[in-house]
């Protein structure tokens, strides 16, 4: 409020001196004050900036880049996790875990799905966003009804998925029913299974978010290109696969990158559903769960922080590696862009 | 960028294939075909919820004899306990006050630091904005154990501020990530117009940012309220007593304690979801349809 009126009042001031002031001593004078209003205005912008972002910074930094410093400093050392430590292993810990073969399993368990998830979300949330962005009855409805899975917690996903896949559950008491009782199965115990039965939970439970996400991507495409591409002549599915397609290109870059990031860190669906010693067994241990099972729950703090520079180190090299590949995409479309 | 190619290569392709009468084929393309599937997707997504909220509703012996039946007869006893039971309400009571503050703190500190990343010129522009992306790295499960540590040492143990501080601090990257583009898309020329009359940066910011990025404050408002309700892991940290317990460790307890009472745990389960799927579907309509009103307007 007080920044308004002071504007306002510098701007009367100035817009009164102008007219009594001669054309001749005018000239001097306005130069001055703009340049004490310019170095003002620096000032009143630097504090601007620290008013408005220092509470931000401050918790970020405390909160999150804090932890994650000592994390990388804890690792250095062997480490019960009371008092300081001092035990300094120097690598020792990064040395045991990357020739760790359990730590190979998880990280094969996360690669697979990382890939799972882009290869089966994205397409289908694609598709499924374009069908709902149509004009069709009950839009609202099924946008809400489709979200569900991904507002309610992994805690009641994970109690409520793990009851139905019980050996005697709801699901194969369903396939019974259906005359498909050769399919039932241990979904949750069979190491062949177990893996597909996490996908699939993954995706009932994501699949929401991908879709909601993409359509919003789509809204933010002009009505116009499509009503110009309309009249064009061009057939419904030349429209998605010319206009829609690219222009959700953005959209597709920022979801595919929130789930490589998701799933190289997934924990709580796995540890809800099938707990630290039954995923190494099941085979669907990941990162996380190996990080707690052998950090906190081993009482070796100094080993479970390494265990977290690994995930972040990887979760880093991955996230780089899609830049490049995503930086290199579009350059090559302006590239053909530009010799066609 | 990709816009432009998109455009120049949409509108020379389809000249030259389809003819023009077809032109009001699209709209009506599929119909029963979109509805199906569409009907099928929602199933697909809504009936483990059901069951849980179905399972509520019936005894145990119903549960084991036939797990994927619908309740006969319908039983409200489960749910009339544990809404007659204060131990739920009290952590109903944490979870809410938890989420509300940290959603508050999420919109209210991520607003300000990304007008200043969108709007602002400045050296450390780049490395500010850096700095959050770079947050998306980390997950709370990596930081979980100096987390703590730090979190001990400020004496927030046991406490809700430990989880609500926390959370705000790791809601600030996707906060940052979503409003920062839809601030920058705010037309300059409205910044222009502002100052024309009189308007300093922080009234622009008030007056006219605030009420333009509603629908993006929404959408980070509603990922932080579900982020916060759902939050699992720092709450199993930080809160000792039942009594400051939230609803997830909630459900936690209870599922343990009631292993054999299958019924009442989804019963349980279901009434501590209830609030997140009110929440979304009050605002839902904010989410998808106001994320570009905004700026088209």
């Amino acid at each position: 409020m007080s920044d308004t009126l002071g504007t306002d009042a510098a701007a009367g001031r100035r817009s009164r001196g102008t007219p009594g002031a001669g054309d001749a001593d005018s000239s001097v004078p306005p130069a001055p004050p703009r340049a004490a209003a310019r170095r003002r205005g620096r000032a009143r912008m630097r504090l601007e900036i620290a008013v408005l972002s220092a509470p931000a910074i401050i918790t970020f930094l405390a909160f999150v880049i804090l932890p994650v410093a000592l994390a990388a400093y804890y690792g250095f050392y062997q480490w019960k996790g009371y008092g300081e430590p001092t035990d300094w292993v120097g690598l020792n810990n990064y040395e045991l875990i990357l020739t760790d073969p359990a730590f190979h399993d998880v990280l094969w368990h996360n690669g697979l799905i990382l890939a799972l998830s882009l290869v089966i979300q994205g397409p289908l949330a694609i598709v499924l966003a374009l069908l709902l962005n149509q004009r069709i009855r009950g839009r609202s409805a099924i946008r809400v009804l489709i979200f569900v899975p991904y507002i309610i917690s992994e805690i009641i996903v994970g109690t409520g998925w793990s009851l139905m896949l019980q050996s005697n559950g709801a699901v194969n008491d369903l396939l019974h029913g259906m005359g498909l009782g050769s399919l039932e199965a241990d979904w949750i115990a069979d190491p062949d299974l177990a893996i597909w039965t996490l996908m699939a939970i993954i995706t009932w439970k994501y699949m929401g978010f991908a879709v909601i996400l993409m359509l919003a991507g789509l809204q933010s495409i002009p009505d116009e290109i499509f009503e110009a591409a309309q009249i064009d002549g061009a057939s419904y599915w030349q429209i998605q696969r010319r206009i829609t397609l690219p222009l959700l290109g953005p959209t597709i870059r920022i979801w595919a990158f929130l789930s490589i990031i998701g799933s190289l860190q997934l924990f709580d669906l796995v540890y809800i559903i099938w707990g630290q010693y039954i995923s190494g067994t099941a085979g669907t241990s990941t990162m996380a769960i190996y990080m707690l099972a052998q950090g906190r729950n081993a009482g070796n703090y100094g080993y479970g922080s390494a265990v977290a520079v690994v995930m972040f180190v990887i979760s880093l090299v991955v996230a780089l590696i899609y830049q490049r590949f995503v930086l290199r995409r579009d350059l090559r479309g302006a590239v053909t862009e530009g010799t066609v | 960028m990709s816009a432009t190619t998109a455009t120049s290569r949409a509108s020379s392709a389809p000249e030259s294939k389809a003819p023009a009468g077809r032109r009001d084929r699209p709209q009506k393309w599929g119909s029963p075909v979109t509805y199906f599937i569409a009907l099928l997707f929602v199933g697909v997504c809504i009936a483990p919820v059901l069951y849980i909220v179905l399972g509520g509703f019936r005894t145990n012996a119903q549960i084991t004899t036939e797990p994927a039946a619908l309740p006969h007869p319908w039983v409200v006893g489960n749910y009339v306990g544990i809404l007659k039971s204060t131990v739920f309400w009290g952590e109903f009571a944490n979870s809410l006050i938890v989420a509300i503050t940290s959603t508050v703190g999420i919109v209210a500190l991520g607003l300000m630091v990304s007008f200043v990343i969108a709007r602002y010129d400045f050296r450390l522009k780049g490395a500010m904005y850096s700095l959050f992306a770079a947050g998306l790295m980390f997950p709370m499960v990596i930081a979980i154990t100096p987390l703590y540590l730090v979190i001990k040492d400020l004496g927030l143990v046991d406490n809700l501020l430990g989880v609500i501080i926390p959370q705000i601090a790791f809601g600030l990257p996707t906060t940052v990530i979503i409003l920062v583009p839809f601030l920058r898309a705010i037309p300059n020329e409205i910044e222009e117009a502002a100052a024309i009359d009189g308007m300093s940066r922080l009234g622009f910011f008030f007056r006219m940012v605030v009420p333009l990025s509603l629908p993006g404050v929404v959408t980070v408002g509603i990922l932080g309220f579900i982020g916060s309700w759902n939050n699992y892991l720092l709450p199993l940290y930080v809160l000792n007593s039942q009594a400051n317990y939230t609803l997830p460790l909630g459900v936690q307890v209870f599922s343990s304690q009631y292993s054999t009472d299958t019924a009442k745990v989804l019963a349980f389960t279901s009434l501590a979801m209830l609030p997140a799927l009110v929440f979304f579907s009050v605002f839902e309509k904010r989410i998808v349809g106001g994320l570009t009103g905004a700026v088209k307007g």
